[in-house]
């Protein structure tokens, strides 16, 4: 799939074509260079490693410095991916832009990590309805997650109850999304909805 | 790019800069907008007191407040949605404040906004 790595720059709305207000995701999206290509001959199978954002020189290990100095890239970059199968009439070194990939209209895969939200319980964290209420003898109980199973028979709690617990902070893909608008050379691409993150966060977007 | 100016920038080009006269609270308007029903779609107009503007840029919206049948209708029009065909400016109301709510609890002669006596200036 043909790929960038960008950067979530926030929300807002906008009027479509119809006039309808929709919400968008501003998405700062490379330019990204190409730090290696793998081949059906060489590597076994046929990919991209694009590289993306600011990286201090001091926070560089030497080998991957000297990795991008192979590319021809004087300056460190953040976020080194590969994409898999990604067809573009470019080599080693050169810049992929946004406007190279995506075009209003397009259905696109935005993968990124969500937000964390630590520690949550089952309300939350699974949409359990809690107790309901707080009369007829519950105290304390509100947002309980219930029985966790059967009686004398299993006698123990199956494996994947769903329980409290850490949420968020992982890989997420939305698949389907529209792409609303795309300014290349500003490398701005909006996404009708929400995409995965917080604000500054690294996303890929896949054709 | 930084965070706020991409936002900004996005607004600006987004924007529809439509040639709107310039109205402020108190003033009797009509909006013409577009309503599209199915593949139809037609004009139609909103005659009424602006009782507030909000917002600046991309998100300035003002308020339409009219009586109908002795009922009050209010509707909220943003300025950048392109569905808003036009504005016209009947009348120049003079009011004190930038919100006029206090119209809501008022009706018959009462609700009347006193016109502004615009001075020709002479040339």
């Amino acid at each position: 799939m043909n790929g960038l790595i960008g950067k979530k720059i926030g929300m807002t709305s906008v009027y479509d074509n119809l006039g309808k207000n929709v919400a968008v995701t501003i998405v700062e999206a490379g330019p990204c260079v190409i730090t290696q290509v793998r081949t059906e001959e060489h590597d076994g199978y046929s990919a991209l490693q694009l590289a993306f954002g600011d990286r201090k020189v001091k926070n560089t290990p030497k080998a991957l410095m000297g990795h991008f100095k192979k590319a021809g890239l004087e300056e460190p970059m953040h976020r080194v991916q590969e994409f898999r199968d990604m067809n573009l009439d470019k080599n080693l070194g050169d810049e992929v832009t946004v406007g190279d990939l995506f075009a209003e209209g397009d259905k696109v895969v935005v993968t990124g990590t969500s937000k964390g939200k630590g520690f949550q319980g089952v309300v939350k964290r699974h949409g359990f309805g809690g107790v309901m209420q707080q009369t007829h003898g519950q105290h304390n109980r509100l947002r309980a997650p219930g029985s966790l199973g059967n009686s004398s028979f299993a006698a123990k709690v199956m494996k994947g109850m769903r329980m409290a617990g850490h949420m968020g902070n992982a890989q997420v893909r939305v698949r389907r999304l529209q792409v609303v608008k795309v300014f290349p050379e500003q490398n701005i691409i909006l996404i009708k909805g929400a995409i995965p993150g917080h604000k500054g966060a690294y996303v890929t977007i896949e054709k | 790019m930084k965070e706020l100016e991409a936002i900004q920038f996005v607004h600006d080009q987004m924007l529809v800069k439509p040639e709107f006269p310039a109205f402020n609270t108190g003033d009797t308007i009509v909006v013409t907008y577009r309503i599209t029903e199915g593949d139809k779609s037609r004009e139609q107009a909103f005659r009424g007191d602006v009782i507030q503007i909000k917002g600046h840029g991309m998100t300035k919206t003002f308020t339409v407040r009219k009586m109908s049948h002795g009922v009050g209708v209010e509707r909220i029009f943003s300025v950048s949605n392109p569905n808003v065909v036009a504005i016209q400016v009947l009348k120049r109301g003079r009011v004190r404040r930038s919100r006029i709510y206090y119209l809501r609890g008022l009706v018959g002669k009462k609700a009347r906004i006193k016109e502004k006596k615009v001075v020709a200036v002479a040339k």
